[in-house]
């Protein structure tokens, strides 16, 4: 047996090998960290009921960090945006009310392919919002 | 170098390869989502007040005027002020053009040169007072004439947004004045 064909043999072991030999579609699902960990990564509360001005503030303090945005709705109180700089980095922001005094707002951020599950860009983003809207940016569990 | 040498490199090029795509994706930039001071100058370059209250107005005349300059509207959401439209273009510049041509003559490398682009702009309106701010930034994403994307970025020349703003200047006054 050759050098080249023993090379071949230990390419082809790797790329089945490497991971488990997982079907791209199950990215469909698959969520990398602990969903509940995520979700409070993700998720600030705010002390307001006014959702079309949160919504207002998210689009406004989006374009504050660079992001064109993609599409907004008020009824479902959503944001999407897109920031180019040598990367793309696309976020989404939701906005629904938590009991009757407040409002929860969760970010998601994939940054190319990936999601983004670092704790410290969120942080980063909702203490830009907190500024914005004036208010703090309270974490939920 | 022997053949057999080569084939060895090429083969634990391809192990290395893979294990960097499974393994190593790269991560987010750490100032990606930080505000920073030229947050506000970029703001500020980018935003414009109308001595207005009726937000629709200047919606329809930043629609409008994204019309007048090619551009096709993928979405609006009025009742939250915004308006996403995007364009294609050639991105092809007789520099890079010249640049391939004189690389092939001399050394017969063909470098890929930029193909196509597509711009996208988001104008927000925001009623404050007795004012409407409004708010436009610009991106594009290029390709070259291999089809791989050579460019992603913002587009923050000033120059580029004192012009928009006084051709939006012009089209809320024809909006206004219904011409």
């Amino acid at each position: 047996m050759t050098r080249s064909s023993v090379g071949f043999g230990l390419y082809c072991l790797c790329v089945c090998a490497v991971p488990a030999c997982q079907s791209s579609k199950a990215e469909l699902l698959k969520a990398d960290a602990s969903a509940v960990k995520l979700r409070s990564i993700q998720t600030r509360a705010f002390d307001t009921t006014d959702k079309t001005a949160t919504l207002r503030t998210v689009m406004a303090t989006l374009q504050d960090l660079g992001f064109v945005i993609d599409s907004a709705d008020d009824m479902i109180g959503s944001v999407s945006a897109t920031k180019l700089n040598r990367y793309q980095l696309k976020m989404t922001v939701i906005v629904r009310p938590r009991g009757t005094t407040q409002l929860l707002v969760r970010a998601n951020a994939q940054y190319g392919l990936r999601a983004v599950e670092d704790p410290q860009p969120y942080q980063q983003f909702f203490d830009a919002l907190g500024k914005a809207m004036f208010l703090a940016a309270q974490e939920v569990d | 170098m022997s053949r057999r040498s080569i084939a060895s490199k090429v083969w634990i090029g391809g192990l290395l390869a893979t294990g960097g795509l499974c393994g190593c994706a790269p991560h987010i930039p750490p100032d990606a989502l930080a505000m920073r001071h030229q947050s506000l100058e970029w703001r500020q370059r980018s935003t414009r007040r109308f001595l207005t209250t009726d937000e629709k107005q200047i919606l329809a005349a930043s629609a409008g005027l994204l019309q007048d300059l090619g551009f096709t509207i993928d979405n609006s959401a009025p009742d939250l002020g915004l308006v996403v439209a995007s364009m294609d273009r050639t991105a092809v510049e007789a520099g890079q053009v010249a640049g391939k041509v004189f690389l092939f003559l001399l050394l017969r490398v063909d470098v890929p040169i930029d193909r196509n682009q597509k711009f996208r702009a988001s104008i927000v309106t925001h009623p404050s007072g007795n004012e409407i701010a409004v708010r436009v930034t610009f991106q594009r994403v290029v390709w070259n004439d291999r089809n791989n994307i050579s460019k992603l970025e913002p587009l923050d020349d000033p120059k580029m947004y004192q012009e928009f703003f006084e051709k939006l200047s012009q089209a809320v006054f024809l909006e206004a004045h219904q011409i």
